[in-house]
């Protein structure tokens, strides 16, 4: 059996034992930090990646777990679902997390690893719910109200700058202390990314000009039509967490293959990118998206890379995870096969070098309903 | 709608609404194979293929003859015959045509959700050849899909199996001599308790109690009828004259239909209490339940359904996407399948459609079900619960030539399709779609221009009152332009689920 063994980095706990030492031998090893090594050994120790063989390296969590998902950036308000109008303009504060521990403070990696910005949609159809049917809105106003949304985050950009400035410059008795506006201060340091949600070019490209007029770090999440701004993106070094392939195009017009070809176009241009799920349910569904894409063009590595080495780069955690390198937090998996394929198994999975139990609802309920006695 | 779209991606306003109509009218998306759907050629020869035939193995570089639409000839090597359109698919893979036991495509509306037992109406009467999924599914190799009403009503409309055939007229889709269906929901969608609408009352049912009084009263209601023109018929055939018969009544035939097994029950159901609900209820009212759609607690009364030879039409893995939806498990096809159940696995929407060879091979990871098994999910056992499988499902001689050409084992996650064949025509050809992407580019972005330039020289001419109701009038409805209730949010990141019932009020699954 050929094992494969890879660092799936992905979304949203376990038990910890006593710390122990695996060696996982005669394993083919995507380290994900250089060449895949055929017939190699690794050595895992305190939670760490000790030696390689060479120098590279809630009932959601147990199921997004035995899928081989090890760590997940936890964003708030179902970000991704309805990424714009919900929630308001800003979202709230993105973790990255380990999908093992009692605690979670025993689950955190980065507790502050990004802000959400729910960038506004130029939307010219509704749907009245009271006469039950669709509207057409005039440009003017739809614009009328992206506009004023656009304001009131600058409002948010520029009252947060003077609130960073008052702290840094009086002590804490000569201002209000306002929560919001001190969660927003790193953000203007430029210390925390935003993870701004857009998916149409013409709102991808307003909201990168919005972040580099503002020195904003942005981070994009959605980016259906981040084909179309490609240039920009690069140029901008603006990163992409894309929503699943597995969507349909946004235009009847567009080609049927639009969304799957996507990933190829953008790593060709020089755009970063990482695959997410976006979905609680639909987390197990990672791989399959990252494979679909290598079906329609996206080197392999590259698309291996965009599930474990490039989601830790863009959220600043590459240091500790997305590869197996000597000194990272073991987090990986073992599988039967190629990790991305639909029918391979996880064998074993590994979260700061636990072996952590792949039980879940799903398995269980499985089990139980195998052994049924034939009903009569 | 498109045409709006292309406007507002170009910053442009409302103004000029009625003029794009009017310079768009004839511009549709992929209007040439739209318009020409492919010439049927008498003779084609695919050759040097890895033939899933699903009924009978796996053939290494075998051939396929087809003539007049229908399977020739299924073996290891066949001679061209003269005038032969020759497809070689060296390195590829053949698989009978995708079966989609529960699709919503090609559907000008979905529910009609006012009532509770909303029988009299019917899918075949709006059926939109020119919706774009259609082409979208062919593409992902589906040939046949179960057109189904929506799940508002314990009761719903009727249903049609449809072939794929994209370009053909509205008349052309029904797939020839398959029974007709009607659309029963039991749960949280027909009580109507994830959502409700302003402005108006509650509707009965409210509750599961609610929903099997409704489906109980109905068939009561339509036992009544069918007796009356029972007797109708016997004083009739007794020479009786001047005899008026009873008054047709279009909300109670369709269930008499059902009755008469002459209407296949496709029943949306989640529960295994509801389940056996229903299973009961048919009992009681002698008829048969032909499919459960969705079942996805199915597997915890698989012996029960196996028992009453009702099929199962499931999801690969959905889960957690309502609270009716939360012991769904991904073993529930393998599990079922297991027990005798004849099981597929469909997509209730038009993206998840486009892979369901992927969503088929699932069950060999959960559960361990074999590559055959796992083909027919999405082959022989959607057609044998459609009843369609003396024409279609497997690769055979006498079948009609709809098959699905992949690059790959299409139960991989790396497999494309390549070719879509209905009837023996290719509908669908990845190599020609690719070499026509850059010419609807071309031919999108002149009319923009076209239009940009037309509208800077006159701008005072264009009156948003005059023109926009063009735009409005049903007679000019764009291909794939639907109705509000059934429109699915953009911004979906997966399949379509429950939580946008605002836009999906009467909503599915």
């Amino acid at each position: 059996m050929l094992a494969a063994v890879c660092a799936l980095s992905g979304r949203a706990c376990a038990q910890s034992q006593p710390s122990a030492t695996y060696a996982l031998t005669h394993a083919k090893i995507f380290t994900l930090a250089g060449s895949a090594i055929e017939d190699g050994t690794l050595l895992i120790r305190d939670g760490k990646i000790a030696a390689a063989a060479v120098s590279p390296s809630s009932e959601h969590i147990p199921v997004t777990r035995a899928a081989g998902i090890t760590e997940v950036l936890a964003v708030p308000g179902g970000g991704g679902f309805d990424s714009n109008g919900s929630g308001g303009v800003i979202g709230g504060q993105a973790s990255a997390i380990h999908l093992a521990g009692w605690t979670i403070d025993e689950m955190l990696i980065k507790k502050s690893a990004a802000m959400v910005l729910n960038w506004p949609e130029i939307e010219t159809h509704t749907f009245d719910l009271t006469t039950f049917s669709r509207k057409e809105k005039p440009f003017s106003e739809a614009k009328q109200e992206y506009d004023k949304q656009v304001n009131e985050i600058t409002d948010w950009v520029e009252r947060a700058r003077h609130y960073a400035l008052a702290m840094e410059k009086g002590s804490a008795a000569r201002y209000d202390r306002d929560l919001k506006l001190e969660a927003l201060a790193p953000v203007v340091r430029g210390e925390l990314p935003l993870l701004v949600f857009a998916d149409r070019s013409r709102e991808i490209r307003n909201a990168v000009e919005f972040c580099d007029k503002q020195g904003l770090r942005m981070i994009l999440a959605g980016g259906s039509e981040a084909y179309k701004v490609k240039d920009l993106l690069r140029s901008k070094s603006v990163p992409v967490i894309l929503r699943p392939l597995l969507t349909l195009p946004l235009d009847e017009d567009d080609s049927y293959d639009r969304l799957l070809s996507q990933p190829a176009e953008l790593a060709a241009a020089g755009v970063k990118f990482a695959f997410a799920s976006f979905d609680n349910s639909f987390a197990r569904r990672l791989g399959q998206n990252a494979a679909n894409a290598v079906a329609y063009g996206l080197p392999y590595d590259e698309a291996l890379k965009a599930v474990t080495l490039y989601p830790a780069r863009i959220f600043g955690l590459d240091g500790q995870i997305g590869t197996l390198e000597q000194g990272k937090i073991a987090n990986l998996i073992v599988t039967n096969g190629d990790p991305l394929e639909l029918t391979t198994d996880v064998m074993y999975l590994f979260i700061r070098g636990q072996r952590t139990s792949m039980d879940n609802r799903h398995l269980r309920l499985y089990e139980k309903y195998s052994k049924r006695p034939k009903a009569q | 709608m498109r045409i709006s779209k292309v406007l507002n991606a170009h910053g442009l306003g409302t103004l000029f609404l009625g003029l794009l109509g009017v310079l768009c009218l004839g511009y549709f998306p992929r209007s040439a194979s739209a318009a020409n759907p492919p010439d049927a050629a008498a003779v084609i020869l695919i050759r040097n293929a890895t033939i899933l035939t699903v009924s009978h193995g796996t053939i290494e570089r075998g051939s396929i003859l087809i003539k007049d639409g229908k399977i020739a000839e299924v073996s290891q090597s066949i001679n061209a015959p003269k005038d032969a359109q020759v497809i070689d698919a060296a390195g590829q893979f053949v698989m009978p045509g995708i079966i989609d036991c529960h699709s919503h495509i090609a559907a000008e509306s979905i529910n009609e959700g006012s009532v509770s037992v909303s029988s009299m109406v019917n899918m075949a009467e709006i059926l939109n050849p020119e919706d774009i999924d259609i082409y979208r599914d062919l593409a992902g190799g589906v040939t046949a899909a179960n057109i189904l009403h929506g799940s508002a009503n314990a009761i719903g409309g009727q249903t049609l199996v449809i072939k794929l055939r994209w370009g053909q007229p509205a008349a052309k889709l029904p797939f020839e001599g398959a029974l007709p269906g009607i659309k029963f929901a039991l749960g949280e969608n027909p009580k109507r308790s994830n959502f409700s609408i302003p402005g108006q009352p509650r509707r009965y049912p409210s509750t599961r109690m609610g929903v099997e009084e409704t489906i109980r009263s109905a068939f009561s209601e339509a036992r009544d009828y069918q007796k009356s023109w029972q007797d109708y018929g016997k004083r009739l055939a007794a020479g009786e004259k001047n005899l008026i018969p009873p008054r047709r009544d279009l909300r109670l035939e369709p269930l008499v239909e059902v009755l008469e097994g002459k209407r296949y029950v496709h029943s949306h159901c989640y529960r295994e209490d509801e389940i056996l609900m229903l299973l009961r209820v048919a009992k009681e009212f002698g008829f048969k339940v032909r499919t459960f759609q969705h079942v996805l607690e199915g597997y915890k009364v698989a012996d029960e359904l196996a028992t009453a030879g009702v099929g199962a039409s499931t999801f690969s893995d959905w889960w957690a996407y309502k609270v009716e939806a939360y012991d769904a498990i991904p073993y529930n096809a393998a599990l079922m399948t297991r027990r005798g159940v004849v099981v597929s696995i469909n997509s209730d929407d038009a993206e998840e459609a486009t892979h369901l060879n992927q969503e088929a091979a699932k069950s060999m990871k959960f559960g361990g079900l074999s590559h055959d098994e796992a083909l027919k999910m999405v082959t022989l056992n959607p057609a044998v619960q459609l009843g369609i499988d003396n024409r279609v499902g497997t690769i055979d001689v006498g079948k009609d030539a709809d098959l699905a050409i992949y690059n790959h084992d299409p139960l991989s996650a790396y497999a494309v399709v390549q070719k879509t064949l209905i009837d023996g025509r290719v509908y669908f050809d990845r190599q020609r779609d690719t070499a026509e992407h850059s010419e609807r580019e071309k031919e999108k972005k002149a009319l923009i221009d076209k239009f940009k330039k037309s509208a800077e020289k006159k701008p005072e001419d264009k009156k948003p009152d005059a023109t926009v109701p063009i735009l409005q009038k049903p007679a000019e409805k764009k291909p794939g332009e639907k109705k509000p209730e059934e429109k699915k949010p953009e911004k979906n990141p997966g399949p379509p689920l429950e939580s946008a019932a605002p836009v999906l009020p009467g909503g599915e699954r």
